[in-house]
């Protein structure tokens, strides 16, 4: 989803910088978006977990970006994390620690420029937690907290801050598993509304916006008729 | 995965697999044996079973990314998945055009090299390997081998036309044409017989595009009335005045869906014959240029999304054949006579002069080219079997990319090369890794 992102803020004319832990698998996604739109990509290594490095890595960018994306998550499998912890922390920190660290050090610097807009991808899964993927969806749901808490900071400095809440969206993280269609938009479609959302200013979307209304009715239920469902 | 081509005929269970990356690419070559061979698919759009093998079906769209591109020489080298509809996309607004285009734009760099499409101008730049300067093919060893008519000539000629079976297709450069609008000016010449239209093509050899619709239902002295289509890229200055400070924006068309499988009696001779009477009359008025946006001109029928569902769950077969230029007149009129006997006609008949090409397996010859659909019904299957026969009569030959019945006696007979093409195969292993149903039916 990251790279649909990308092509569309491409398309609009924005010179773009894709940060990735192994930069080298990006070089073909690179020349695709310069042959495409004529504009300027640069690729730079970043690991969205060595938080020391955070500062180091934003000051090391040959421009401070002007629209800050950032789509790291992990799903991670669920019956997996209840019993191992290793893998249970790491789906916690791919989906809070690490987006929420350089998230926070990139709104400084925006916030000394006084410009700039911030776009976190979070999830519905973040929205109420769930038997079948709360690990991910608690640190999704730290993750929408943490942006909201943002935005709320840097109302007033001229930054803006946006948090995405996908539902499903046919990537190679999903894969594999049988997704409603009409509950899944593709990437492009995810990045065309983000994309007009991001002209608008708004502050919380759904990328399909039928997913405000599935989640109003699950936020709903009561917690004494919510914890006997299985959804 | 339950599969087919654009026919929707027939319908194979194919495991397909989706490599993202180089290295998962050659991961399922490295797989491929004797026992569970591979064969790489596009966007489906072959209408038999060219790009169906039951053990590896190897969708490439993932490789979708464009590499670079040379303003100067117009050459785009991109991943054998981009689309010819993306290259018009990206391409068109800085004034470049594909050079050589079948009659959809969703089909892949890959494809369209793999089964050496023509256009309506291949009477004047040949087929598309015409524009291909190089590709990189990939064979079970995981060699990646550059190959153009410098290097690795033979794979490179082999593999044009070569339908996927001399390995997958990674990376194409291609030449784009030059153009400087996105318009095209049309003139259509009513044709009240197979002559008249014959004449038509071969009096307008200088026109950039030509091709014909032809009632195949036409009987008697009617015989192959057609109306013939010319085209040329308007210049800037030939548009309205209006249109000229964007020569290449087009108004976009509007997507028509086939929502649902139509009933098998819907496309029959009196529909058929209605629609083809009907368009007749409107194209006989003729003689009038007019300017028509790209993608009307080229791809009438890709705004009309799944239009392979006309011809409802049973699918349907086209035939089309390429008759040698001296034998082409007998040959029409033997084939049309049978045809519109029958009466089994078909809304989508196109006959097409083609230029002299000579290439180690493609399909063209100089000479006359006829296309048509029928519906995969067993009366209509008998009708081709009989429409072979009349082209290797007169030394036709015919286009694997829309074949999914021919027997492979016939095959044999009408194509005097198989028989290179197969110990080509044998020498480089390429039979023990690469096939489709189609080549294991025509005994490639």
């Amino acid at each position: 989803m990251g790279l649909a992102i990308a092509h569309r803020f491409a398309k609009e004319g924005f010179d773009v910088q894709l940060a990735a832990r192994r930069p080298e698998d990006l070089e073909r996604a690179r020349a695709d978006l310069e042959v495409r739109y004529n504009v300027t990509v640069t690729l730079h290594a970043f690991d969205a977990l060595a938080f020391h490095a955070h500062e180091a890595f934003v000051a090391s960018l040959p421009k401070l970006p002007y629209v800050a994306v950032c789509v790291v998550g992990l799903l991670g499998d669920q019956r997996t994390n209840e019993t191992d912890l290793e893998a249970a922390v790491g789906v916690m920190r791919a989906n809070f620690e690490g987006p929420a660290t350089i998230l926070g050090v990139i709104a400084n610097a925006f916030e000394v420029r006084r410009a700039g807009t911030i776009i976190g991808v979070s999830s519905v899964a973040g929205d109420r937690g769930r038997a079948t993927n709360y690990v991910y969806g608690s640190a999704k749901a730290g993750f929408t907290a943490f942006l909201s808490g943002l935005r709320n900071r840097l109302a007033k400095t001229g930054v803006h801050v946006m948090t995405v809440k996908p539902g499903f969206v046919a990537t190679r993280m999903t894969e594999g598993m049988k997704l409603p269609p009409a509950l899944t938009a593709t990437p492009e479609a995810a990045a065309d509304r983000i994309f007009a959302a991001y002209e608008k200013g708004a502050n919380v979307i759904y990328t399909k916006p039928i997913w405000r209304l599935v989640m109003g009715v699950i936020g709903s239920i009561p917690e004494g008729i919510f914890k006997k469902l299985k959804i | 995965m339950r599969l087919s081509g654009w026919g929707r005929f027939p319908v194979a269970d194919c495991n397909v697999l989706r490599p993202r990356t180089q290295s998962d690419l050659l991961a399922a070559l490295a797989k491929t044996t004797a026992n569970a061979p591979a064969i790489a698919r596009g966007l489906g759009r072959s209408y038999g079973d060219s790009a169906l093998n039951t053990h590896a079906t190897v969708s490439m769209t993932a490789f979708a990314h464009m590499l670079s591109f040379d303003a100067q020489r117009g050459l785009l080298v991109a991943e054998s998945g981009v689309t010819l509809a993306d290259v018009i996309s990206v391409f068109l607004p800085r004034g470049w055009f594909v050079s050589v285009t079948p009659g959809t734009k969703f089909v892949t760099l890959g494809g369209a090299i793999a089964a050496d499409v023509h256009g309506k101008n291949h009477h004047k730049d040949g087929s598309f390997g015409g524009c291909v300067e190089w590709i990189d093919v990939v064979g079970r060893d995981g060699v990646i081998r550059r190959c153009s008519r410098a290097e690795n000539a033979d794979l490179f000629a082999w593999t044009l036309g070569g339908m996927g079976l001399t390995g997958v297709i990674l990376r194409a450069a291609i030449r784009l044409r030059r153009v400087e609008s996105g318009w095209l000016r049309q003139r259509s010449i009513p044709a009240p017989n197979l002559a008249a239209a014959m004449s038509a093509f071969e009096d307008n050899a200088e026109s950039t595009y030509s091709v014909a619709w032809i009632d195949c239902l036409a009987s008697g002295a009617n015989l192959g009335r057609s109306i013939v289509l010319l085209g040329e890229h308007a210049l800037a200055d030939e548009l309205d005045v209006a249109r000229r400070p964007a020569p290449f924006v087009t108004p976009a068309r509007r997507a028509l869906i086939t929502p649902f499988d139509a009933p098998g009696w819907a496309l029959n001779q009196w529909t058929v014959g209605a629609f083809n009477a009907l368009y007749w009359l409107k194209g006989s008025r003729g003689g009038r240029e007019t300017l028509v946006d790209w993608d009307s001109y080229f791809y009438p029928l890709d705004s009309i999304h799944q239009w392979n569902r006309i011809y409802g769950k049973r699918g349907f077969a086209q035939f089309q054949c390429v008759l040698p230029l001296a034998a082409s007149r007998t040959g029409l009129e033997e084939l049309l006579a049978v045809i519109s006997a029958s009466g089994h006609g078909s809304f989508l008949a196109v006959l097409k002069r083609m230029g002299a090409q000579d290439s180690r397996f493609s399909f063209p010859m100089e000479g006359y080219t006829l296309a048509l659909d029928f519906p995969a019904h067993p009366k209509a299957l008998a009708l081709m079997e009989r429409l072979d026969a009349i082209t290797l009569a007169h030394g036709g030959r015919f286009y694997l990319a829309k074949d999914s019945r021919l027997s492979r006696a016939i095959f044999e007979m009408s194509d005097p090369r198989v028989a290179d093409f197969r110990a080509m195969r044998s020498e480089h292993g390429l039979d023990q890794t690469f096939t489709s149903i189609q080549s294991e039916r025509l005994g490639l």
